[in-house]
């Protein structure tokens, strides 16, 4: 099996993207509220990503 | 008091197979309960999510106790690998071994392994749901 080097940013991005997609599917009742909220879950783990990366960025000094 | 609480749960018989074929197949109660297009993003996304963490070469818990945080870190992940049904199962028989290395990419590739199960949880509590009428 190959061996796969990721950084931190694209490991987190994928993480996301598949926890996502499941919290929406099992969440909501319809398609379209899957949809959403899967892409408003991915939203907020970016937001999670960039605010605490900036926040050890600037706490490191 | 909410009303469900006093609801009786169905006969075993009816949600058992589905709960259980959804842990050994990532997806598979779903397919069985006839929802195929949801059982392939759950089977896409913890099948995805525990090879990626193979590629990363992250470690597979087996179970240890002694001290809280010792017991809660390796047992609790151990669960997590152990619920990925048939990716873990072969994982094991085809001798998958890696050991617990230093490293952000193998740090992550672990964490992904335990993720994946515990997704695949999510989606057997999901069939369950289904499987008992509470959800369509």
């Amino acid at each position: 099996m190959p061996k796969m080097n990721l950084s931190h940013f694209e490991a987190s991005l994928l993480f996301a993207l598949f926890t996502s997609i499941v919290l929406g599917i099992i969440t909501k009742r319809t398609d379209r509220e899957r949809f959403r909220y899967a892409a408003y879950c991915f939203g907020c783990f970016l937001a999670a990503i960039f605010g605490l990366s900036w926040l050890m960025y600037l706490g490191h000094g | 008091m909410a009303d469900t609480q006093n609801e009786a749960l169905p006969p075993v018989s009816k949600w058992a197979p589905v709960v259980a074929l959804a842990w050994i197949v990532p997806g598979g109660g779903h397919f069985l309960l006839k929802r195929p297009g949801r059982g392939a993003l759950l089977a896409a996304s913890v099948a995805a999510m525990f090879l990626l963490g193979l590629m990363m070469r992250g470690a597979l818990f087996s179970p240890q106790t002694g001290d809280i945080l010792t017991t809660v870190i390796y047992v609790g992940g151990f669960i997590g690998n152990f619920m990925s049904g048939i990716f873990y199962f072969l994982a094991v028989w085809l001798g998958y071994s890696q050991a617990d290395v230093a490293g952000h990419v193998h740090d992550y590739g672990t964490k992904f392994l335990v993720a994946a199960g515990l997704l695949n949880i999510l989606a057997m509590v999901d069939a369950f749901e289904i499987a008992t009428g509470k959800k369509e």
